[in-house]
């Protein structure tokens, strides 16, 4: 039977000339992404993220470290921050916080190879490229309760790739929040990789933050294992990028844990943010739900992929997934997938999707009460992403991101 | 929470080892040469005494088949399938072409006989079945008989097998087939256009009710043999037709494959309903033999206010791979879409559906209820889209599954895809939305949450088998008091 061999994209192109430069270390990773080249809508996993046609290049890893900008969102929020600048960490990591250590490393990172590995075996190409290109990983040791939230502010400062791996372990009993903001110059790709692996009776909270040029390319992924009796909570907010995708990739392999994900994605022009996640029940009696909100307007398209995996024997698992997206013009567009995998008889799960505009009942309610059309709307989008909002949990930066949030719908006028 | 005990009985019923229908006929047959090419191709194009444009309507498909590969997306595992290792033609000997019943092989008759379905009208009339249904009768490759075409000739309508049509009417033929399932819409209906041999087509002509119910039973009987029927009905303006199809096969340990393709066209005001008891040979116990069921059912609502229901019951195949969709292109057209699916033993099931919202006001509802058990596995994948003009467009859709024991599986994949700012799409699971109305109404009467909730749920089953004309509702019956308690989204 024909078979049919695309022509290498440009940035297919240029990747493979970065990697001549790179083939000794990490071969192995590189040849993964090799194989497939760029994901393209024939791959289930990327049918509505065509990264192939939608990443026009690939610039080349920075010489040198760049110069980040002077203004930063977050810089009033109480916590230890660590800045990663075009894939290089560059802040000094030898002061700590109790209960934190830090330090990095330059072995091989894991490509979904790994043993306990949650990344998926056969080879996420975003994954796989960042295991193939990056430099240094910065590990995070929590032991205990850290005081501060931990703030990565990752930052692309100009049109070159950035890639970046922090792995975080936390042992029994530890508390531990970490803030990942992410800035992105135009022109710029930032690939970054999370991992965190939590022992048992951790309380975890994550929150990541997508504040790239609108002209930039983010792609971010979580990993992570959680031990028994532990909580996490991720947050993810999305108002920046050209072209954003945020993967999670979660595994209990405790019984009795729990993990609440939540996203609020804000697009307008033809921004396109993809949210994908994978959540594991391996083990009985943990619940994870999932709340995602998705605003668009102008052209832009919003992806949620949800994957809710229930495997043979983790009975008693409760998982309920929600999206629900607003089309605010008709040039927009929303793709739902969310998924269900049920291999057991005696478990608890569901999952809703709801595509709409903004509900005329209800705008005639308050432009009844004397509210202007706009006002009116904007009140409606701000409840409507609050409900995710209000799964983050930590005050300070639940409160940055409603008004990160309100400027965005003043701005819509 | 666990399925309930009556739902587990009524399910083992249907478990792989009861199938009633796995007894074969014993008949002279006329086959062609094992295997797949171009003069299998053009043998079975003679055999039917078809045009040349038919004949090159079959090659240019075979040829483009040849390019195309295998799908792989669906949630269903089998060895590769030899294409070659199968005869594509076999039609009983003495039934080269029967003008009446009794020129029909009585060994078929009793066949159709025993599975249920009588074929002679005196029969019917004489009150074996309770309304009158005309059923073409297809064995393996060929229509046997068709019953009440006089009666259906007088009313305009036009019911034959799809061979007869190509001879009797190539004008409608040419038109319409290939019209909504394009010749290169996927493998297995690229391959069914190759080498299909016969199947059922209806013609409604404008404002006619169809005077009754119409039927196709197929029934693969040889070794060996793919099936690969074709039925094509367009009801045109102001038309109504309801259409039933029902399948069975001997139990064998080979592997037969079943590649059909299915068209619907509905012009303005008019309305098809489809209904499906699928009872394919599931295989035994152990997943070995079966039927690979891998069908193509489309209808496109081409008129406006004009609507097409699927309704499926699906407990046969080895593997099902099924999608019957709705492209909803008239204005204010309608789609629907209900189904239950139940595996049992090794059984995979990968169906669902597809409503393509394309022009204004469009609507459409999915119910779709899966229950596995045994150790198969049961996916529900539908998509719902809304193209750019679809304002308004609206869906509902509502899978449920349930899970009987710990060695199954059941998964939903369910796309929501949408273009439209007016469009509105809900995808739920129900046991979360039963109406607090009627809860606080049968609690009110004494029943605790609980039965409410049980009894409430399975009136809703009963809704989607109620769908199903009562001919086809024998196998059905047993499935409504499968109560959905403890099913999940």
């Amino acid at each position: 039977m024909a078979t049919v061999t695309p022509l290498k994209t440009s940035a297919e192109l240029s990747l493979n000339a970065q990697a001549e430069g790179n083939k000794a270390v990490r071969q192995n990773s590189f040849a993964r992404y090799a194989a497939k080249g760029l994901p393209h809508r024939r791959i289930e996993a990327y049918h509505y993220t065509d990264i192939r046609a939608l990443m026009k290049d690939a610039p080349a890893p920075a010489k040198a470290v760049g110069v980040p900008p002077k203004d930063f969102v977050f810089s009033d929020i109480d916590a230890f921050v660590l800045t990663i600048i075009d894939g290089q960490v560059a802040s000094d990591t030898a002061v700590g916080l109790a209960g934190l250590s830090i330090n990095i490393s330059h072995e091989a990172p894991d490509d979904g190879l790994a043993p306990h590995t949650v990344f998926p075996s056969d080879g996420d190409p975003i994954i796989a490229l960042n295991a193939a290109f990056v430099d240094q990983t910065l590990r995070l040791a929590i032991d205990g309760t850290v005081d501060k939230p931990v703030l990565l502010r990752f930052i692309t400062t100009s049109a070159v790739s950035a890639y970046s791996r922090v792995v975080v372990e936390v042992v029994d009993g530890s508390s531990f929040t970490l803030i990942e903001s992410h800035e992105c110059a135009s022109g710029g790709v930032t690939n970054s990789v999370v991992e965190i692996a939590a022992g048992h009776d951790v309380l975890l909270v994550h929150i990541r933050v997508n504040l790239a040029d609108k002209n930039a390319t983010v792609l971010t992924s979580l990993g992570g294992r959680m031990g028994a009796r532990s909580a996490l909570t991720s947050g993810n907010f999305v108002i920046g990028g050209a072209l954003s995708r945020h993967q999670v990739f979660l595994r209990f392999e405790g019984e009795g844990s729990t993990a609440t994900i939540s996203g609020a994605s804000m697009l307008k022009d033809r921004q396109q943010a993809d949210t994908t996640l994978v959540v594991d029940h391996s083990v009985p009696e943990c619940v994870s739900r999932e709340h995602f909100a998705h605003v668009l307007d102008g052209e832009a398209t919003g992806v949620f992929q949800g994957k809710i995996i229930v495997r043979p024997h983790a009975q008693k698992t409760d998982g309920k997934m929600m999206s629900r997206a607003v089309l605010l013009a008709d040039g927009a567009t929303m793709n739902n997938k969310p998924e269900l995998e049920i291999f057991a008889d005696d478990v608890q799960c569901g999952h809703g999707a709801t595509v709409g505009a903004l509900d005329d009942d209800l705008l005639f309610y308050l432009r009844a009460r004397g509210l202007p059309k706009p006002e009116a709307e904007a009140l409606m989008l701000q409840a409507f992403v609050g409900e995710a909002l209000e799964m983050i949990a930590h005050e300070g930066m639940r409160e940055r991101l409603e008004s990160l949030s309100e400027v965005w719908l003043k701005a819509r006028g | 929470m666990v399925a309930v005990k009556e739902t587990v009985e009524q399910v083992k019923e249907l478990d792989v080892d009861q199938y009633k229908y796995g007894f074969s006929t014993d008949l002279e047959v006329d086959k062609a040469p094992k295997g797949l090419s171009e003069d299998i191709v053009r043998f079975i194009s003679a055999k039917k005494g078809e045009p040349d444009w038919m004949l090159e309507w079959r090659l240019d498909a075979y040829r483009r088949w040849l390019t195309m590969v295998e799908p792989d997306w669906a949630r269903v595992h089998y060895p590769k399938i030899d294409f070659n290792d199968s005869y594509y033609y076999a039609a009983p000997k003495k039934n080269a072409a029967p003008k009446t019943l009794d020129e029909v092989d009585p060994a078929i008759l009793d066949a159709y006989k025993k599975l249920g379905i009588p074929l002679r009208e005196q029969e019917i009339l004489a009150g074996v079945q309770t309304s009158k249904v005309a059923v073409d009768a297809v064995f393996d490759s060929v229509s046997v008989v068709t019953t009440f075409k006089e009666e259906l000739k007088k009313a305009g309508v036009i019911f034959c097998s799809i061979s007869e049509a190509i001879k009797e009417h190539p004008e409608l033929v040419r038109k319409y087939l290939g019209s909504v399932v394009p010749v290169t819409d996927n493998y297995y209906a690229t391959l069914n256009c190759a080498v299909f041999t016969d199947g059922s087509f209806v013609y409604i002509p404008e404002g006619v009710r169809c005077p009754m119910e119409l039927s196709t039973y197929f029934r693969i009987n040889e070794k060996n043999t793919g099936q690969f029927e074709r039925t094509l009905i367009i009801a045109e303006k102001g038309s109504y037709v309801s259409y039933l199809e029902g399948c069975t096969a001997p139990q064998r340990d080979e592997n037969q494959l079943h590649a059909a393709v299915v068209e619907l066209v509905t012009m303005d005001d008019a309305e098809i309903k489809y209904s499906t008891v699928q009872n394919w040979y599931p295989g035994d116990a152990d997943g070995k033999g079966g039927i690979y069921n891998f069908v193509t059912k489309r209808g496109d609502c081409r008129g406006a206010n004009s609507k097409i229901s699927w309704t499926q019951v699906e407990t046969g195949s080895a593997i099902t791979w099924k999608y019957p969709s709705c492209i909803l292109r008239g204005d204010n057209s309608r789609g629907e879409f209900y189904s239950i699916a139940v595996s049992n033993g090794m059984q995979q099931v990968d169906s669902g559906t597809k409503m393509i919202h394309l022009g204004k006001n469009t609507t459409s509802r999915i119910i779709s209820k899966g229950i596995s058990a045994g150790r198969s596995q049961n996916t529900y994948r539908g998509q719902v889209s809304a193209h750019r003009k679809a304002t308004n467009a609206r869906n509902f859709t509502n899978c449920d599954s349930l899970l009987i024991g710990e060695q199954c599986g059941a998964h939903t994949v369910p796309y929501l895809e949408s273009k439209n700012a007016s469009a509105v799409f809900e995808h739920e699971a129900t046991t979360s939305k039963i109406s607090e109305e009627q809860m606080f109404y049968c609690r009110q009467r004494g029943l605790s949450a609980e039965e409410a909730t049980a009894l409430i749920v399975n009136g809703f089953v009963k809704d989607v088998l109620q769908q199903l004309p009562m001919e086809f509702a024998v196998e059905a019956q047993k499935l409504i008091s499968i109560s959905l308690e403890g099913s999940v989204g």
